[in-house]
């Protein structure tokens, strides 16, 4: 029984790589369909706040991503936009990533068109801008001076939505969906703490951990994380098998396999020590 | 004495940032706002010599006839392509640069990180052993936080997802800050160093 | 001609050129692999002109009023002064810029860092003392010996012996349930992609095969 662990520690990783490709795959063509449920989570505190604000309040989206991380943030972008657009609020778009813009422009354009907002008078796309965390301080005096543009070269002066609209200080909140950097925690420095604009987020699994820092010093009002944080949302918001929400039964065979991988990675690694300590 | 302009201006913008933060009225506010405006399109420049170089690189490849030069066409044909249907048609919805951004540059941006699933997987059972006690903790953190975060968490024990959410927002927050803390003083004395002239690793190589 | 399936196909084709990569380096995940590469810079470029240097530097310049304001001449110079890098013989100018941009940098990161992610994160610490349950009270008293422990473990000025030694023991117990917790969500964030990547594959591109095929509905 020992020898059979101690072989499969020299297994070929093109084996563990099958294995990972069914562990998902199997899933979703057999569609498993494993109930999300939403504890307290900072998801829900995110959900809470927006679900609080006045109808009519600003709420600023930056979908500070990339393709790479599609897959996790886009479903949360959708989530979050229909939400807003639910509870009537307007909606401004911009990205601190170039590839941001287009994705962004992808969500809300299409939920707009399915709940009948208008673009300039519910919604606007603002674009891209570089500079980062400097560019996010220049927000906190002037938007227009940024953005004199919305993404398709519309004047700012000519989006009837942005009349009342100056700097960070009339916006309700601001979400950003963000990848790595800039993205949340530029909004928090920039933005939370030098101009105190609520500031809401959505991350890649990857940068969670070090968020929560954010949320228990109130620095953020609540924190979408990972593939199960849109899951959550979508979940909240009531979007019926989301791809987020389909996303979690592959994901919990997935992570069994890991795992599994790991214990028996464990064992093989104990069993030829101990084969190599009885040896001597 | 060649860097005696480049410091200059170093210390400058970083002063000019550092007062416009305490004092944020007139003359600072107006040196603040401009430098900002000004600091968006000089970043922007840099996505520009980014590309200059990567086409530079390419080139002096095929030229060379240097290892895999003969994929170098491809990224050289695939710049223009998004370069030529960009400046002729423009970057709106439905126009020929946003069908390639969405059907090829997407896609092949989410498969390019989707390939560390696979890695990561044979990485945690070739490399993750709990040789020790610290280690143990470190993959029983790690299982109840993968337990935690997924439905099936909760089917196993209905208290594995209060485990995890307490997990995060305790040691896990605890330990996050003191790496978070630290760091930041790091930031805080390398930018002093910076504006003050003593750091100037960011001015070299450019000779 | 359907642009939408070609689009699909385009987007699976070379998803599988990638993912061949996974049995061996081959030709094919090399050509996508190099086309990405291109096509991402050609992105990023024209985006930051008609986003970046259009509205906010050549609009600034030429405003629609008519006139020339010569102050915006000075950003334009410094973004050149970027792209000199690339001539040795003037690749100095480029320290000039890069001056500006790290100036900048600098003097906002430093207040910022220290007021975000350093007295915040300290006063947060202090306050999260609790009443209330004798859960509770222990939890923030767990969260007040991790951070402190954990800063004492960073502390490498004095020898880690003695008091000093047992506090940076704890810390590191902390952390290493920390970096835990990371190495969880990582799994999660890496299988997230795999995900997405497969519902595509499944869901939008096979299905298109029996509609070219003329079969099913």
């Amino acid at each position: 029984m020992a020898n059979i662990f101690v072989k499969m520690g020299d297994l070929d990783r093109r084996i563990i790589f099958v294995l990972i490709a069914l562990a998902v795959i199997i899933p979703m063509i057999t569609n498993l369909v494993i109930p999300n449920i939403v504890g307290q989570e900072p998801s829900r505190d995110l959900y809470d706040f927006v679900d609080a604000l006045p109808e009519g309040s600003n709420v600023l989206v930056s979908f500070d991503y990339d393709p790479s991380t599609l897959p996790e943030l886009q479903p949360m972008a959708e989530a979050v936009v229909m939400h807003l657009f639910q509870k009537n609020l307007n909606i401004i778009g911009m990205a601190l990533w170039p590839q941001g813009a287009a994705l962004g422009q992808e969500a809300m354009s299409s939920l707009a068109d399915s709940l009948g907002k208008v673009q300039y008078e519910d919604w606007v796309n603002l674009g891209y801008k570089s500079g980062g965390g400097v560019m996010i301080v220049r927000l906190g005096t002037s938007i227009s001076a940024v953005f004199p543009t919305d993404r398709d070269n519309v004047p700012w002066d000519e989006i009837p939505m942005l009349n009342d609209i100056g700097s960070l200080r009339d916006i309700s909140l601001v979400i950003s969906l963000s990848a790595g950097d800039p993205g949340i925690i530029a909004w928090v420095m920039m933005a939370g703490d030098r101009y105190a604009v609520p500031i809401g987020g959505g991350c890649t699994a990857v940068s969670a951990p070090q968020l929560y820092t954010y949320l228990q010093t109130k620095q953020m009002v609540g924190l979408l994380g990972g593939l199960k944080g849109a899951a959550d949302y979508e979940t909240l918001v009531g979007i019926e098998a989301g791809p987020a929400v389909r996303g979690m039964s592959p994901q919990s065979v997935a992570h069994l396999a890991i795992m599994l991988f790991i214990i028996i990675g464990n064992v093989a690694y104990f069993s030829q020590k101990r084969k190599k300590g009885g040896a001597r | 004495m060649r860097l005696i302009i480049p410091l200059a201006i170093t210390f400058t913008a970083g002063m000019i940032m550092i007062l416009n933060f305490f004092i944020p009225h007139r003359p600072f506010n107006i040196l603040g706002e401009n430098l900002q405006d000004w600091y968006i399109i000089v970043a922007s420049g840099a996505i520009f010599l980014g590309a200059v170089n990567l086409m530079h690189v390419h080139i002096r490849k095929i030229r060379l006839k240097l290892k895999n030069w003969k994929y170098s066409p491809i990224t050289i044909a695939g710049f223009l392509v998004m370069i030529v249907t960009g400046l002729f048609y423009g970057v709106t919805e439905d126009m020929p640069f946003d069908y390639l951004f969405m059907n090829m540059v997407a896609p092949m941006g989410a498969t390019m990180f989707s390939l560390l699933a696979f890695f990561v997987a044979s990485a945690a059972f070739r490399a993750f052993r709990a040789s020790n006690w610290r280690a143990t903790l470190l993959l029983t953190s790690a299982f109840l936080v993968m337990l935690g975060q997924v439905p099936i968490g909760a089917m196993i024990w209905d208290k594995i997802p209060l485990a995890k959410v307490w997990l995060m927002s305790i040691p896990n927050t605890a330990g996050q800050r003191a790496v978070m803390i630290g760091a930041a003083m790091g930031v805080v004395a390398t930018s002093l160093r910076m504006i003050f002239g003593i750091e100037r690793s960011y001015l070299g190589g450019a000779d | 001609m359907n642009w939408g399936i070609i689009g699909i196909w385009l987007g699976a084709l070379l998803t599988l050129c990638l993912y061949s990569f996974l049995y061996r380096d081959n030709p094919f995940y090399k050509f996508a692999e190099h086309l990405f590469v291109g096509m991402s810079a050609g992105y990023w470029v024209i985006y930051t002109i008609f986003n970046v240097l259009i509205p906010n530097w050549w609009d600034n310049m030429f405003p629609e009023d008519g006139g020339f304001n010569l102050v915006w001449i000075i950003p334009g110079i410094f973004a050149m002064f970027m792209l000199a890098r690339m001539i040795p013989k003037i690749a100095g100018l480029s320290r000039m810029a890069l001056g500006m941009i790290v100036g900048a940098g600098a003097g906002l990161n430093m207040l910022t860092f220290f007021q975000s992610n350093a007295m915040a994160q300290v006063k947060g610490t202090i306050f999260s003392v609790a009443q209330g349950s004798a859960w509770d009270i222990f939890s923030s008293l767990i969260l007040v010996v991790g951070v402190v422990s954990g800063l004492v473990y960073f502390f490498f000025s004095k020898a880690h012996t003695g008091f000093t030694g047992r506090t940076a023991n704890v810390g590191i117990t902390i952390l290493m349930v920390a970096f835990g917790a990371s190495f969880g969500y990582t799994i999660m964030a890496r299988l997230s992609l795999l995900i997405g990547r497969c519902d595509f594959l499944l869901n939008q591109w096979l299905p298109t095969i029996p509609r070219l095929l003329g079969i099913g509905g």
